[in-house]
């Protein structure tokens, strides 16, 4: 298979592509439309047990096609690229726009809403690996966490992961921008076991440039630390205790919070903040904001869904709901402007200042969450309810490792009435970070 | 009628100026030096969905998707490549990328295949074109229409249609050539009730591979809202949900997701073959109560899960996983099968042409007793009654898994009483298999809406089973 992958080439490529179809559109009929088209070139290997196991080859490419009759619309996707393939969508896609209900709030960016010029966010940098690299580092990944304790018996391999993708963009108002990024990444997922203690943990780094990867050997190690702390894990006692969420856990309970502050959740009201703004969801001494032009970012973008200029901005401020998460569509939705965040936030962050040991120290008694396991969350209500496992702390200190819990309350509640504490440890590999978070009291199903 | 491997071939093959002669030649290149297995995976997937809201149609999208997946197996080792081009020079790069995996060169002689005769437990069809837009759409504002109808707390209605028609074509250096054509319905619905400033939810659906004829029906229009109507209703009046350990009781079908979770992907080959799991060695044990037998099995006719052949082209089948308690056996695709020395069991099934195959599961369901919904209710001091659910998980090595309710009630002293709110039940596979003390008469599948993900990704399945009487699981309430 052909492994290069030229960006700029590509760029050109889909571009022609997507005014290509763009006109095909028009032609059958469309009286405005929407393309977006991707292309990627990937690499993934995995290694087991100081041997290969896989390695795969991902080449891909998609264009999508959406048509407007009148106040109508209708989309279509396909992967075949060929001319046939090609009207077909694009016919597809009117086909459909003729028979749905005219929808007033589906709009395209107008000329003056999209953005100009498409500033570089640093995020396109190749990884120049060779398969049998690539997997002899997955080899010395995991020999460097299995390597770590005699307990460490058995492992489910190491990976090693390279991409590259190109995005374009383009409507019958004249938009057409493209976007190259690319995504490496390390991981490994080791096995411990002691008497009839059987567990297993990972660890994991991705980052858009090569050379900014956590070590191979640390993330080994981190693998096998986490696995070995899992083992001969007791149920605790049912009862509320205050809880701390490490940042990985944290970022999720952040992503609930986003999605209940997004257009989609709003005006189907399915949200449990629905007609919250300006009123406060979090503590006085809480902001939340996104840097969408973070250079290198892993959530960074130049432009939103819609092809609007992505911006810094905030959503909460000083505790208080300030802006909700909107594309052009939600907003037309709700008679509100976009905020310029088709496809959601961009490099958000929760930060504190606290280190994570004050944290364990200031908790004294209670429980730290690290897997979370389950669904459980419900937007509508903000109940909340999850599978867990962690550590019983005592004295401010780690006593034990714990399984086989539920945490449970209401999300509203707990951003707004219990969260005490922020860490400063932002896990920065997601695009919604948070750092550790510590929550007074939430109700811990044990024994 | 053409055959099935005629069918597909004619559409998979012959645009990019192939035919079935082709491929014996083409897998052949790829068994070189020391590789013990390659096999093709061609596809082409076809989708329509229709998405209804605010009691209109506006939304709705088609979507084509075709490649052909390439791959070489060496012991345990998997080389895997693939292309959206169907021809035989982009095949040919792919094999070459996935033949980096191993080094040798040819040696293998040349390569015969034959044909599988195809079984026909859903009917070759194409169920997108069987209906006009316009009436699928009828069906569905018909739907809102029932919905709101069916009471004025009713605020939202959601509704969405998704079809999906697929065509495979296998063929390996086992000599296996088969080829299948899947069609999949699914019908969802999500209600939003609001009373006194509270919002609840309640959700239904249905599917299978059949036609739309069946699926859109009437009958099937009124029970889907019935069903997600009444569920948003009476979670309008749920109350707190108990936390800690009780005993609870399982309604027939759907819950069926606690044996997906609890055994199902920890008797998948792979984990077994490397050990990982907390079934690994357990063969011939005792890993749940008497007179648990579960069972998963691909041959059910029209049932979500089900397959003709499995995406390695082998034949589904009924296999035993447990029988009264006893661990049988474990589900299995080729490449587990031939590393563990067993036979494989069709359970080898992936997302797409641009996934590696995996053992999966089909349809799961453990087999019926003799007990009563009525007696496991009147059995409960103080307990928990849940008849349906979210989604699952499973960490596989340490036997931990949730599933999470999203229609439940307490039962206190042997009676149903108030429901409550949803909330996350977590065990132990075999700890909570060994609790099962009472098992129904009612065995029932569920009504072909589940996905399972692994790895990354998802197939459509089925899970199924009677009432069953657990006598302590960890419900993770508030209260």
């Amino acid at each position: 298979m052909r492994a290069e992958f030229n960006p700029e080439h590509e760029k050109n490529r889909l571009k022609a592509i997507t005014s290509q179809v763009l006109d095909r559109a028009r032609h059958h009929g469309a009286d405005a439309c929407e393309v977006g088209a991707s292309a990627s070139l990937g690499l993934e290997v995995q290694a087991r047990m100081g041997q290969p196991e896989q390695l795969e080859m991902m080449r891909d490419q998609s264009i999508s096609v959406t048509a407007f009759v009148g106040q109508s619309r209708g989309s279509a996707t396909t992967t075949d690229w060929s001319d046939d393939a090609l009207d077909q969508a694009a016919q597809a896609a009117i086909a459909i726009a003729r028979v749905t209900a005219a929808d007033p709030a589906a709009t395209l960016a107008t000329s003056e809403q999209i953005i100009r010029e498409v500033p570089d966010l640093d995020l396109d940098h190749p990884w120049e690996i060779a398969p049998e690299a690539a997997l002899d580092m997955a080899i010395e990944i995991e020999r460097a966490g299995l390597d770590c304790d005699v307990r460490l018996t058995n492992s489910d391999g190491a990976s090693v992961s390279t991409s590259r993708a190109v995005s374009v963009l383009g409507s019958s108002e004249g938009l057409l921008v493209a976007q190259a990024s690319s995504l490496h990444g390390m991981s490994c997922v080791l096995l411990a076991e002691e008497g009839d203690s059987r567990e297993r943990s990972y660890a994991f780094t991705h980052d858009r440039n090569p050379n900014r990867l956590t070590d191979g050997i640390v993330i080994g190690r981190e693998a096998a630390e986490k696995t070995l702390a899992r083992l001969n894990p007791r149920k605790c006692e049912t009862g509320e205790v205050p809880v701390l969420f490490v940042p990985e856990a944290a970022s999720g309970l952040l992503s609930s919070v986003i999605s209940a502050i997004s257009g989609g959740a709003l005006y189907r009201k399915s949200s449990y903040l629905l007609d919250r703004i300006d009123t406060p969801i979090f503590p006085e001494w809480v902001t939340l904001s996104e840097a969408p032009h973070l250079p290198g970012a892993i959530g960074s973008s130049a432009y939103d869904g819609d092809g609007l200029p992505t911006r810094a901005q905030a959503f909460v401020e000083s505790g208080v709901l300030t802006r909700y998460v909107l594309s052009l569509y939600s907003a037309n939705r709700l008679g509100l402007q976009s905020t310029h965040n088709a496809g959601g936030v961009r490099n958000l962050r929760l930060s504190g200042h606290m280190d994570f040991d004050a944290m364990v120290r200031q908790m004294d008694r209670g429980v730290i969450v690290t897997e979370l396991m389950g669904q459980g969350v419900n937007l509508v209500n903000g109940d909340y309810s999850r599978g867990a496992s962690g550590f019983w702390v005592e004295h401010g200190e780690i006593q034990y490792p714990v399984h086989e819990i539920t945490v449970a309350s209401n999300l509203d509640r707990m951003m707004r009435d219990l969260l005490i504490q922020v860490g400063s440890d932002v896990d920065t590999r997601r695009s919604i970070a948070s750092g550790s978070l510590l929550f007074e009291s939430m109700m811990v199903a044990g024994s | 009628m053409p055959t099935p491997i005629q069918t597909v071939s004619e559409s998979l093959l012959a645009p990019g100026g192939l035919t079935l002669d082709d491929l014996p030649p083409l897998v052949h290149e790829l068994a070189m030096g020391d590789v013990d297995f390659a096999d093709l995976f061609f596809e082409r997937a076809e989708g329509e969905s229709f998405t209804l809201e605010d009691g209109e149609v506006k939304d709705a999208s088609f979507h084509r998707d075709s490649g052909v997946g390439v791959r070489t197996c060496v012991g345990d080792r998997q080389g895997f490549a693939y292309t959206q081009e169907i021809t035989a020079d982009r095949i040919r790069e792919a094999g070459q990328a996935a033949a980096a995996i191993q080094k040798g060169q040819s040696k293998q002689t040349a390569i015969a295949l034959s044909p599988i005769a195809t079984p026909t437990l859903y009917r070759p069809i194409n169920p997108i074109s069987e209906r006009a837009s316009h009436e699928k759409i009828a069906y569905l504002l018909e739907i809102d229409r029932l919905a709101r109808q069916r009471d004025p707390r009713v605020v939202q209605v959601q509704a969405t249609l998704s079809i999906s028609y697929r065509e495979v074509l296998v063929c390996a250096t086992d000599g296996t050539l088969a080829g299948d054509v899947r069609p999949l319905v699914r019908l969802s619905i999500s209600v939003l009730a609001e009373q006194g400033g509270r919002r609840e939810r309640g959700g239904a659906g249905l599917g299978g591979r059949y036609d739309l004829n069946r699926l859109l029906t009437p009958e099937h229009a009124t029970q889907l809202v019935t069903d997600a109507v009444d569920q948003a209703l009476i979670n309008l009046e749920a109350v707190d949900c108990p936390a800690g350990e009780m005993p609870v009781v399982l309604g027939s079908g759907w819950p069926g997701v606690l044996l997906h979770e609890a055994v199902g992907h920890g008797l998948e080959g792979d984990f077994n073959r490397k050990g990982s799991s907390f079934y690994s060695g357990k063969i011939g044990e005792q890993v749940a109560a008497k007179g648990v037998t579960v069972v998963d099995d691909g041959t059910l006719a029209d049932r979500r899960g089900s397959l003709n052949i499995d995406d390695e082209g082998h034949l589904t089948q009924r296999n035993v996983l447990i029988e009264d308690g006893i661990l049988k056996g474990y589900m299995q695709d080729k490449l587990n099968a031939r590393l563990m020395g067993v036979p494989a069991t069709g359970n080898g099934r992936r997302e797409s042409y641009a996934h590696l195959p995996m053992p999966r599961m089909t349809n799961t369901f453990m087999e019926a007793g003799e007990a009563t919904r009525d007696d496991m209710i009147a059995s409960v001091k103080k307990g928990l009654f849940a008849v349906n659910f979210g989604g699952g998980q499973v960490d596989i090595t340490s036997g931990q898994f949730v599933f999470a309710a999203s229609e439940a009630y307490l039962i206190e002293d042997g009676q149903i009483t108030a429901p409550v709110k949803g909330a996350t039940l977590i065990g132990h596979g075999p700890q909570v298999m060994s609790a099962i003390s009472m098992i129904g008469h009612d065995v029932a599948l569920d009504t072909g809406i589940g996905v399972c993900g692994k790895n990354g990704q998802s197939v459509p399945v089925g899970v199924g089973q009677p009432s069953l009487k657990i006598d302590r699981l960890t419900v993770g309430g508030t209260a």
